[in-house]
């Protein structure tokens, strides 16, 4: 039986509208062979949750440029957990002061990838900490 | 006909340009050059060297001429900056209307000659702060507005009739530009008097920002609604600033900026006149463009001085424009934010110096310069201080302004912007072939050329075929942080105590007689202004004008293409 493949979701919670970033990660998942799932902009919490499950990921990405980050990374590992999916593992990404990483991770934020992270580091973590989920 | 060089110059050139062909053959096998391929950042190869035979065929009178003469490549003003310098026009907004009033004073006093509104991504987006899609972004991208009280104190002690003020503001820019308008009413200054600029270009927000409310066709009859507003009642307001700007950051190369542009411009143009019957002359004088000054000097100075020529054309042979001012492309300039690295944030500096010299030789009519710690917060006070003062050291002390578009005739700049421009009208044809801008953009055209583009450059960032210092060259291992700005989350606290105070007081009746209007104008193709004026004035918030737009047209959703 094939490999089952891993199954990314990269999502844009909130108003924020700069999507380079994500749109360039969703790319290059999809061209080192990960199934990609791109949300689009504008999505609530409630809605990347609902899809994560939905869609059955491995990795949630969050991509946030706006500040509102301490608010809707956290949220989204909370409703993940509340739909006993709390082994789709989150990650976040974007313009991230230092002071704000503690209180991500301790929310359960597995990493946080900021400006000047090249797309080869980020591939290295996947690939080093990601497994298709059970 | 006034070719740019005579038959004779361009044969000796030729033979000049043989022989020192010959010797780079024999030079590069000794001493070869550092890489093989040289081009600009938007990847656009550049040749060694330029030389009289690269611009044979551009016509001096026809393609050049004087500045203030039609095709306007060398400028609008024929005194160039001698009349007036650029407008040092800093973006700003940051918690709430207090804060951000408190310092767009701050910036008058430090000498900027014009004001720009940064707004908090729901009032970008048609929400008010206590809906619950605007939890944890009040105050943070941009100035919290919810309602007419909020704007009165933005614009508090601001002289309405003197002070020029852009607001970036796009889906709402009806609602935010009737607060403008109410807020004059208020404080006695007529509606002929104020002058400014709202955003208010939606083609690009599909295209690039993605702050969308409404579908793409809706969208573009409320902006016809504003212009012919603008047209009759506020003769000194640039009602659209149609923008490259975004499209640049979200990863186009300078070409694209520069079609994509202009063709949203045409769309506007031919807006205008079918559904309105305004001719085009009435309004094409108002309308105005934004560009971006990105980090290639030379392309980016083409780009702008092709923009002009572009445009003057267009509005000349395309809709058949008479007023000399609606040949004219005028235009706002902001440095890259794109270009900033948090990493060694100091060197932003110089990034933007470069680029604000870029814009200042395209020759924009007014500039923001990004402040060095804009990739990691909100600038603070000192960094848009200096900022600022890299406008005034451009402007007062370098002496570029002292000779109009001092770079023409150079073999290498006239042969770039020829290149520009015609690889914009490709563009711009293609764009045409599909049924203009609102098709191509439903077949999500200039979102994939911008992804494919953007895509690219992050490759060859990330190949080191593209350096970016300190970032994968030059990189320093122990980084020392900079004070950055935080927003209080007060702010939000405090905000949501306002509007709800603003909600018990107001006559809800004049509220629902408010919407209702303006749902009937909505339906009925009426001008929407009056009617937001109205609903600002009896203190009908932001989002219940943007729901009523929701409800009537429809929401628009991002396709989420990659």
């Amino acid at each position: 039986m094939a490999e089952k493949r891993i199954r990314i979701m990269v999502a844009k919670p909130g108003l924020d509208g700069h999507d380079r970033g994500a749109r360039i990660l969703a790319r290059s998942f999809r061209d080192a062979g990960y199934e990609v799932i791109y949300t689009g902009c504008h999505q609530t919490p409630e809605q990347i949750a609902a899809a994560a499950v939905q869609e059955d990921v491995d990795l949630v990405g969050l991509s946030c440029l706006s500040g509102a980050h301490g608010y809707l990374f956290p949220r989204v590992v909370e409703l993940l957990k509340e739909k006993g999916a709390e082994d789709i593992t989150v990650i976040g990404g974007g313009i991230i002061p230092d002071q704000d990483f503690k209180k991500l991770y301790d929310a359960g934020i597995k990493e946080i990838f900021t400006p000047g992270a090249t797309l080869d580091s980020i591939l290295d973590w996947i690939k080093n900490n990601i497994k298709p989920r059970e | 006909m006034g070719s740019y060089f005579s038959d004779d110059t361009v044969n000796k050139s030729q033979e000049l340009t043989k022989k020192w062909e010959d010797e780079v053959a024999r030079s590069v096998v000794q001493s070869p050059e550092q890489k093989p391929r040289w081009s600009t950042v938007s990847d656009l190869e550049i040749n060694r060297l330029y030389t009289p035979e690269d611009i044979k065929d551009t016509d001096f009178t026809r393609d050049i001429g004087s500045p203030g003469e039609f095709p306007y490549l060398r400028g609008n003003q024929p005194t160039g900056y001698r009349g007036r310098y650029w407008t040092f026009r800093m973006f700003a907004g940051m918690g709430s209307a207090a804060d951000t009033n408190a310092r767009w004073h701050m910036l008058l006093r430090e000498g900027q000659t014009g004001l720009s509104t940064a707004f908090d991504f729901p009032t970008l987006m048609g929400y008010d702060t206590d809906s619950p899609n605007a939890r944890g972004e009040c105050g943070r991208c941009g100035v919290a507005i919810d309602t007419l009280d909020d704007f009165l104190t933005l614009v508090d002690k601001i002289p309405l009739d003197k002070v020029t003020t852009s607001m970036t503001i796009n889906p709402p820019a009806s609602v935010l530009w009737a607060m403008y308008c109410a807020a004059a009413d208020k404080r006695g200054v007529p509606l002929s008097r104020i002058g400014g600029t709202i955003q208010n270009d939606m083609l690009k927000e599909f295209i690039a920002q993605k702050t969308f409310m409404c579908p793409p066709e809706p969208s573009v009859r409320i902006i016809s609604d504003t212009v012919e507003f603008g047209t009759k009642y506020v003769p000194k307001w640039n009602t659209i600033s149609i923008s490259g700007y975004h499209i640049r950051e979200a990863g186009s190369t300078a070409v694209q900026e520069l079609a994509f542009t202009l063709r949203d411009g045409i769309e506007y143009v031919e807006d205008v006149i079918q559904r309105k019957g305004l001719d085009v002359d009435a309004f094409a004088p108002r309308l105005s463009f934004f560009f971006n000054s990105h980090i290639d000097f030379f392309e980016e100075i083409c780009k702008m001085r092709a923009a002009r020529r572009i445009w003057a054309h267009v509005m000349k042979e395309r809709f058949h424009a008479k007023n000399p001012r609606s040949w004219w492309l005028r235009f706002h300039t902001q440095t890259a934010g794109c270009s900033l690295t948090a990493q060694q944030p100091y060197n932003n500096v110089v990034r933007t110096a470069i680029e604000a010299l870029a814009g200042v030789l395209g020759g924009t009519q007014s500039l923001h310069t990004n402040s060095l710690d804009e990739v990691l917060a909100l600038p603070s006070e000192h960094a848009v201080q200096i900022a600022l003062r890299t406008q005034q050291i451009l402007a007062e002390e370098t002496g570029v302004a002292n000779t109009i578009d001092p770079l023409a005739g150079s073999y290498f700049i006239e042969s770039l912007t020829n290149k520009m421009e015609e690889e914009a009208w490709k563009y711009i044809t293609k764009i045409d072939d599909m049924g203009g801008m609102i098709a191509a953009i439903e077949k999500g055209f200039p979102q994939l050329e911008i992804a494919d583009a953007a895509y690219r450059f992050q490759q060859q960032i990330d190949h080191g075929e593209k350096i970016m210092v300190g970032v994968n060259k030059y990189i320093t291992q122990e980084e020392q942080p900079i004070p950055t700005l935080q927003i209080d989350e007060k702010v939000e606290k405090e905000q949501l105590q306002r509007l709800a105070a603003i909600k018990r007081k107001r006559d809800s009746r004049a509220v629902s007689t408010d919407l209702n209007d303006l749902k009937n104008a909505c339906k009925t193709g009426k001008n929407v202004m009056p009617y937001c004026i109205q609903a600002v004035k009896d203190m009908v918030t932001l989002q219940e004008i943007c729901d009523v737009y929701r409800e009537v047209f429809g929401e628009y959703r991002d396709p989420g293409l990659f």
